[in-house]
Parts: C-alpha cells; structure tokens; sequence
C-alpha cells in the first residue's frame, strides 16, 4: 500500500560501485603501480635537473611536469579499472581506431624534435606521441578478434588480427619506431600464445622474425649500428652503455649517495631511458632490486588471475596488457646492463614523458579492470557438475 | 555459413517423429560442445600462462643478478692518463687563401681527481685553491671528502698550471688529454669563422663540433678523418681581413655609428676577400645568444650576411644598367626629373630639385630618385623582377655560412608599378649587403653572373651572362663619373680610379609601420679600378652621423664613402693592385744616355 501510495523506493541493483571496486579490484598491483610512480618522482628529481639546466628552464621544472602527467595517469587509472570489460573493450576499441588516424597522419603533420624519427605532435605545451595510445587500444581489438575465433562458426579472427598487427607495425616501421613495433608483434604474439597457437607455428614465427631480423640488419643501418654495438664484446666508455654501466658500478650495493651522482649529467636520456642507470648510482642496487620487485609482482600477480578468468576476451586482452607492460620493464632494465642491444625503451611509471606515463596509466587501470575478480562460474561448475 | 552437422542424429530422429523441434536439440547440442570448447582452452591457457609468468621471473631475475654482479665490480672508469689514447677527434686546420693559419687545435689537458686515491686531501684543496683562484677549497674539500669516485676540476687548463698542479704530487690528481679550438687571430674573420665547442665528452677525449660560420657548415667535412687533417683554405686573406676590420671599427668610431659591415669580393671568381661585421666577438670565447633584445643587435649577428636592409639609391646602378640593357636609354638619354611625382597617396621627391631634365649619367651621379623611378616605369614590375632575379637578389645567397641558407631577401608581396618604381631605387626591397656585391660584381665584370663564395678558387666563375659586354662597359664609366663629380667625391683614392654608387636610406622602425626621420643606413658600393675592375667593396654604417658640420649629416657621401675610401687606400696595396698615376709630367722628362 505504502509503496503504491509513494512509489517504490528508488533502488540500485547490486552493490554501490566503489565500495563493489575496492572489494574486487587488485589492491597489491595498484599499490605497487603507486610506489613505482612515487619512485619515479624520486629519481626524477635526481635525473632530470641537469636536463633541465640545459634547456636554460628551472631545475625541478620536469619533476613538477612529471608529478603533474603522474597525477593525471594515476587518475586514468583508478576510473579505468572501475569499468566493466565490456566498456573497456568499446572504449578500447574507439581509442584504437583514433590513435591508428593519429599515427598515419604523422608524416604529414608529426614533428621529429631533431630526433630523426617523426613520433611526436607537437601541442605547444607538450608533444603527444600517438602510438603509446595505440598499444593498449590495440591489445583490446587484437583480443576480441582472437577470442571471437573461438567461437563455433566464428569469423576468422586470427586472420584479421594478424592483418591489423601488420599495418601496425608497417605505420611504425615509417616512423620508424622499431621499438615499439616489437612491442607490438610481441603482444600480438603473447596472446596468440595464450590463445591456443600450435607449437609448430610458433616456431615457424621465430624463424620468420629472425630472417627479417636479419634483412632488417642489412638493410638499417641505423639498426645495424645498435646491433653491432651489442654484439663487440667491450664496452667504449664514451657511449651512452658505457656510462650506464660504470654508473652501476660506481653505486655498487648502497649508491653513492642522494645527488651524488654523475653519470645523469653525461647521459642525454638519463631521465627516460636510463633511469635505472641513475637509480643504480645514487641509491646502489638495493633499489633496482627493489623495483625490479614492483614489476615482478605486478606482472605474477595480473597473470595469476587471469589463470582463473573464465571470458577468453577478458584472458586474451588482459594477458596482452599485463605482458606488454613486463616486457618495457624488462627490455629497459636490460639494455641498462647490456644483456639486450641498445633500444630506446621507456621505463614505465618511472621515466620521464607525458605520453608514455598517461598511457601507461590506462594500460594499467585496463589491467586492474580486467584483473578485478568475479563471479567465474564456479557455483554452476558444482551445481550441474558439468563434464569435461 | 558452414553448418556443422546434427550430431545425434538418433535423437533428432526420434524427436521427429514425436513431431518436436528438433533446433532445441541442436542448440543444446552446440552449447555443450562451446562449453567443452572452451574448458578446453581454458586448461590450455593456464598452462601457457604459467609459462609467460615463468619466464617474465627467469628474465627479471637474469636482469637482476646481472645488476647485482656489475654493482659488486670495480668501476673501469677512468683509467689512469698515462694510456695515452690517441685522440681521435682530430679536426681540420681552417687557413686564409695564402695558407694563414685561421683556426687550429689546441693540444691542452682537463683535470679531474679520483679522491679515494687521494694521500692529503687538506694539502690539494688548499694549493688547487692557490693555483686557480676561483675555486673554492672549502667547496673542493668537501666534494674530496664526499663518497665519490670521479670528479671534474677543470675542463681546459694551460701548462703552467698544469705543471703546478703536477707539483701538487697528489696521484689523485689526474690530467686527461683535450684538444681544443683555438683561433689565433682572436676576433678576426669571427663571423666567418663562427666558432666550436665540446660535443660528447670522455676522460681521453672530447668531440669538437662546429656550432656557427663556416665551423659549422663544414663540421662534417672538417671532422672527416678520411681527409688526413688537410687544412679547409678559404678565399679570405689574413692581411686583407685585419686591414679592413680596423678600418671599419675607426669609421664606426669616427661617424658615431651603431654598427657596421663590409665586404670586399672578387669580381671575376665570386670570392669574399674579407668581410667584416661589426661589433664582433672573440670566437675563442663565443658569448651564448642574447636572452633579450633584437638578435640583430647582438655581436653573433653577421650584418654582413644575415642582416636584410633597405639599401637605397645603390640599387639604382642595377636599375640603370637594366634600362641600358634592354635599349630602352643611353647613358645621354634626357630624362624627365621634374617632381613632384605623385602616384596615389605616395609622393616621391629628390634630395633637392635638380632642373627639368637630367641625362641617365646625371641620373646616376645626381642620384635622381624621380629621374630612376621615370625609367623603372618604362622596364615594367615583369621586367624588374626577372632581373633581380638572375642577379639573385630574390633568393638566398648560396655563400658556403651555415647562416646564409635561411637569409631571404624581403620583397613585397604585390609587385605593383609602385613598387617597381621604389625598387628601382633601393626602397620596398631589403637584401644583404652580400647580395649587393655578388649583383655589383656581376654588373661591372663584363656581365657574367658570380655568386659570392668563401672557399678559394682559381678560376673565372663565367656564369650565365645578366648583362651585354658594352652595358657593363657603360656602366664602369657612369660608376667612375659619382666618384669623380657625383655623390661621391670623397671616394676617389688617388691611383685606384674608384668607381661606386652611394644609397642612403631611412631605417625602417622596429615595431610598427614606418620609418625614423633620422636614423639611415648609409652604404657604399664601390669597384675598382673602375676601367678594368677587379674588386667590388661594399661598405654599409647603422646609424651614422657625421657631426664636424653645424648640422649632423647623415648621407652616405659624407658618412660610409670616406670610410669605404681610407678602407681602399688601405687594403688595395695588400691586394697588390699597383696605383696608376696620370703623370702628365713625364713627357717632359727627356731621358738621355750617354
């Protein structure tokens, strides 16, 4: 009578969402993700002072910068993760085909900051580098299509995909971004991995890459220099590695002491690329373990839910997303002690750079948003006790 | 699409013939089989992703001991001096046309010290403090005292020091070879010469790179080891350069100007013998790049070649020369220099009212605005502007300066008939004073097309004609009659038969349109000799103002002509240009022998 009299009492369906995300969403990733950015800052403040005396700008001016992306990625990544996958998927997908306009209309109006690659707009406050978008945009489609394929009658899934990844890596190789093009291929390849591949296959892809590899090598010679510097057994100390590597040796287990460093004034990417080099010298190896640690967590921990997730598309693009982001780590930590060739990699959540710090946030808060536990169908398991 | 086939059959069958729908089955059917399907893929997934997992921790771990074994190995760096690496950054003298030395390396040590090898760290603070006043030996003691391995105390240090340094007797100080750039000539040719500085640095050696002038636009070439150090000689002469530097600076001086510049080329092969901007700088010690003001009025701007000006009445030998070319006057044709000439809102006048008529020659060594803006009218804007064209007074210079490439000369954008007629007097066209000794040279050389250049060279250009032989013939004699009897009769320099044009103009204002009423460029455009030319002298002051008079005069015959005439006097002997003097008398003399 009361509710026909008053109407019924406006009622939500399920839990209220943010006590529902803080309840599912995985808190150990996303407090590690928040040191990672904390440290950041830290050796931001170490690193990048001697670039900024360069560009004749305040000392702290790209620390402040940094806190500032940082701010913003952290942000990204919180409403990111709050989504349904659903809505990362469409979002993802929407980002995707935007980021793909962006990236082919780089030759015409991208700018190359006397770099020699055309990666970058430029904005007038800042530059925006529309493949650090594309990645996770990409993992998402790449992963639909692969897990649509599963279906019975399903459209041919890897065919597109592979198709897509193609182009992908064909607009980076124009940049050419043959970094992140492997980035690419590797995400492409992890979730086909993931997916089902037969081993034979895989294979024959590891041949394919080390025969273009190898016509890469011929033919680049900017390819070729890095590749050669890599396999010459020593190291010429007046190369970017070689301050890299005396840089941890000089920090041995301790460091050299808050600012005492050296090498962030010889190396021009001492705040991007060879941040660890920094972080090894002024605070010794007892932090780059400890941050190696932060990445070693975040990706176990991401791949060990996505062993229970019952949705391929959820597995696919999760697995995607969480291998993308190990890989950077490891490619950059690699370089720094030269068990890989020299490639610009950035170090995620700790290097300097507006893009690659925001993207990373959405590729982490996509992440966390897939990683967040569900229901999986465990109580149907039981009730009908299905068989396998 | 590809059905898949009814699995069981039998209970389709039978369903049938109980007349039920059979799809129910059959969508239950697929349900189970997906469901099954993707147990499948699930269980094979786990598996792999356990794999990716496993082998992320092996590749960090791999990372994390390879950081762990180079934290816990000596540092390499820096090596003890005594190696003696050669230093490979060898980088190519830069030599005047007669070999001169202009810039050259400098074999010099830096000095850093390795505190842990240190023996008393009080005892080097305190003497390195002595040696180099500007160190602090508190600041050095406590920087000792830190936990570092490496430090730089000085990048460049002279032997003097060096040997005091080394007396200190610390092995913790350490000397590490450097070659630096050296211009033994100081300010000379500093523009041309531009400067270097330390590209990538190392404890044994550090990159030289060019950063301006001919330093830079040569770097490459410079640095090139395949070319054995062989010196890079350009077209300048040493002597020539000083000459006219201290010219220049005493004119500067002398008719109160803000700035100068001047070059002097060859008319047959294009080269610059000197060229000179001033106020200058000490290339050894390249002051950074203004934070305010104009950069033009920085001593790093080469008036010389990247200054635009309006350059005024010199423009009127081209207009002239263009009008004899094409037949449509000789040098005795009257003009009409009757004036005002009024064409719409804009009025031009001369100087001061020179009669109803003036012959070209006249127009010339009177210096007739109205009487050149009468003949650029019958050569038309089309006709104008193809020929400043082939003169390349529309395009940058090609001169071998890192600068020139980006200096375009200003034009307007709508090349009306009064636009031409300003043109034809060096007014709505703004070009450097290099453009105007590359276009004069072309002119009086007999008419061929030279463009300016630094590097030396033994031949004649012998570019495309611009004018006729008996043009540029005329030419040299109207230029010869301003000296004699025109504008610029304190240009004649008794022996070198000096021929030239003068052009005054007001200076633009700097902001806004308009133009001061009394600031002018003053400029002088000078050949000689003027019968058989061989050197084109362009001399141009910034302000000038020649105050020996009860009003300041600021026109080039007073201003920018003696300077351009005390500069000839100067340098035309360096040149080994013989003076010709008429000697009337010698006829007289009767030579007898015995």
């Amino acid at each position: 009578m009361t509710e026909m009299v008053y109407g019924t009492l406006p009622q939500r369906d399920g839990e209220p969402i943010l006590p529902r995300w803080w309840r599912t969403v995985d808190k150990t990733t996303m407090i590690c993700v928040f040191i990672l950015f904390g440290i950041g800052l830290l050796l931001g403040l170490a690193a990048s002072p001697p670039l900024a005396e360069r560009n004749d700008l305040d000392a702290f001016f790209y620390v402040r910068r940094q806190a500032l992306f940082g701010a913003l990625a952290l942000v990204a990544m919180v409403l990111t993760s709050m989504m349904s996958p659903r809505l990362v998927r469409r979002l993802g997908v929407i980002g995707f085909l935007v980021a793909l306009v962006a990236m082919a209309l780089l030759p015409f109006f991208g700018t190359d900051f006397g770099k020699g690659a055309v990666r970058w707009y430029s904005l007038g406050f800042g530059s925006f580098q529309p493949s650090e978008f594309l990645k996770p945009g990409f993992i998402i489609v790449a992963a639909w299509l692969l897990a649509a394929s599963q279906e019975i009658n399903a459209p041919p899934g890897r065919g597109y995909s592979l198709a897509i990844t193609m182009v992908v890596v064909g607009l980076l190789a124009i940049q050419p971004d043959f970094g992140q093009a492997v980035l690419i291929l590797f995400a492409w390849g992890v979730m086909y991995f993931v997916s089902g591949a037969s081993i034979s296959l895989l294979l024959g892809l590891a041949g394919g890459t080390l025969v273009l590899g190898t016509v890469a090598y011929r033919t680049s010679e900017h390819f070729a220099k890095r590749i050669d510097g890599y396999l010459s057994g020593e190291i010429d100390p007046r190369t970017q590695l070689g301050y890299a590597t005396n840089a941890i040796r000089e920090g041995g287990f301790f460091g050299v002491g808050v600012g005492e460093g050296q090498v962030k004034w010889s190396l021009p990417d001492a705040h991007t690329d060879f941040i660890i080099a920094v972080a090894a010298e002024e605070y010794g190896l007892v932090l780059v373990l400890f941050i190696i640690a932060l990445f070693v967590i975040i990706t176990v921990r991401s791949l060990m839910r996505l062993m229970r997730e019952r949705d391929p598309f959820i597995r696919l693009a999760g697995t995607g997303l969480a291998c993308i982001f190990a890989i950077q780590a490891l490619i950059n930590t690699g370089v720094a002690v030269r068990l890989l060739p020299a490639k610009g990699m950035t170090l995620p959540f700790v290097s300097y750079g507006g893009s690659s710090l925001i993207a990373g946030g959405i590729t982490v808060g996509m992440l966390l948003a897939f990683t967040r536990s569900r229901p999986q169908g465990e109580i149907g398991d039981i009730l009908l006790r299905r068989r396998y | 699409m590809i059905r898949t086939p009814l699995r069981p059959l039998a209970r389709i069958l039978s369903a049938r013939q109980r007349g039920e729908n059979p799809d129910a089955i059959e969508r239950e059917n697929i349900r189970l089989r997906h469901e099954q399907m993707r147990d499948a893929a699930r269980q094979r997934a786990e598996g792999r992703l356990l794999v990716l997992g496993a082998l992320f921790v092996v590749g960090f771990v791999t990372v994390g001991l390879r950081m762990a074994v180079l934290a816990a190995s000596e540092p390499t760096e820096p090596r003890a001096a005594a190696t003696g690496a050669a230093i490979l950054a060898q980088r190519a003298d830069i030599v005047d046309r007669n070999g001169r030395i202009l810039a050259t390396n400098l074999v010099t040590n830096s000095l850093y010290a390795q505190p842990p090898n240190m023996i008393d760290k009080e005892r080097a603070a305190r003497e390195l403090a002595r040696i180099f006043p500007d160190l602090d030996e508190k600041e050095l003691l406590e920087k000792f005292n830190s936990k570092r391995k490496f430090l730089w105390i000085r990048r460049k240090i002279s032997p003097e020091q060096q040997q005091q340094v080394h007396d200190i007797g610390d092995p913790g100080l350490l000397f590490g070879p450097r070659e630096m750039r050296l211009y033994p000539n100081g300010r000379l040719a500093a523009h041309v010469l531009g400067g270097a500085s330390f590209g990538r640095e190392g404890v044994n050696a550090a990159e030289i790179v060019g950063v301006a002038g001919v330093e830079k636009e040569f770097d490459d070439f410079l640095r090139d080891p395949a070319r054995g150090g062989e010196p890079l000689r350009l077209s300048l002469d040493l002597s020539v350069q000083a000459a006219a530097e201290r010219v220049l600076a005493g004119g500067m001086k002398l008719m109160n100007a803000k700035a100068a510049a001047s070059v002097l080329m060859d008319v047959e092969t294009g080269e610059v013998i000197s060229m000179v901007s001033l106020p200058d700088f000490d290339p050894n010690n390249r002051p950074p790049p203004p934070r305010s003001g104009l950069p033009s009025d920085s001593p790093l701007f080469n008036r010389a070649v990247q200054g635009v000006y309006e350059l005024g009445s010199t423009f009127k030998t081209l207009t002239i020369a263009q009008a004899i070319d094409e037949g449509l006057v000789t040098p005795d044709t009257m003009v009409d220099t009757t004036g005002p000439l009024r064409w719409g809102k804009f009025r031009i006048k001369d100087f001061k009212d020179y009669g109803p008529q003036l012959s070209v020659t006249d127009v010339v060594v009177k210096s007739s605005n109205l009487g050149t803006a009468r003949i650029a009218q019958q050569i038309g804007a089309e006709r104008q502007r193809a020929f400043l064209t082939r003169l390349g007074l529309l395009q940058p210079t090609t001169v071998e300066l890192a600068e020139a490439d980006s200096v375009k000369p200003l034009v307007p954008d709508n090349w009306s008939e009064l636009s031409t007629m300003t043109i034809a007097y060096g007014h709505g066209i703004a070009v450097s004073p290099l453009h105007l000794a590359a276009a004069y040279a072309s002119v009086v050389n007999g008419g061929t097309l030279v463009r300016p250049t630094l590097l030396k060279r033994d031949r004649a250009q012998k570019g495309p004609r611009v004018v006729s032989r008996e043009t540029s013939l005329a030419m040299r004699s109207i230029l010869r009659q301003v000296v004699v009897r025109g504008t610029a009769r304190f240009g004649e320099v008794e022996g070198y038969r000096v021929g030239g044009k003068t052009g005054t103009a007001d200076k633009p204002k700097e902001r806004g349109g308009g133009y001061y009423e009394d600031k002018v460029i003053s400029t002088f455009a000078s050949v000689f000799p003027a019968d058989n030319p061989r050197y084109v002298l362009i001399v141009t002051l910034d302000e000038p103002e020649e105050t020996s008079g009860i009003k300041p005069r600021r026109t080039a015959g007073w201003t920018a002509v003696p300077v351009a005439a005390e500069m000839i006097r100067r340098v035309a002997p360096l040149l080994g240009l013989r003076p010709e003097i008429e000697m009337a008398e010698v006829d007289r003399v009767t030579l007898t022998s015995n």
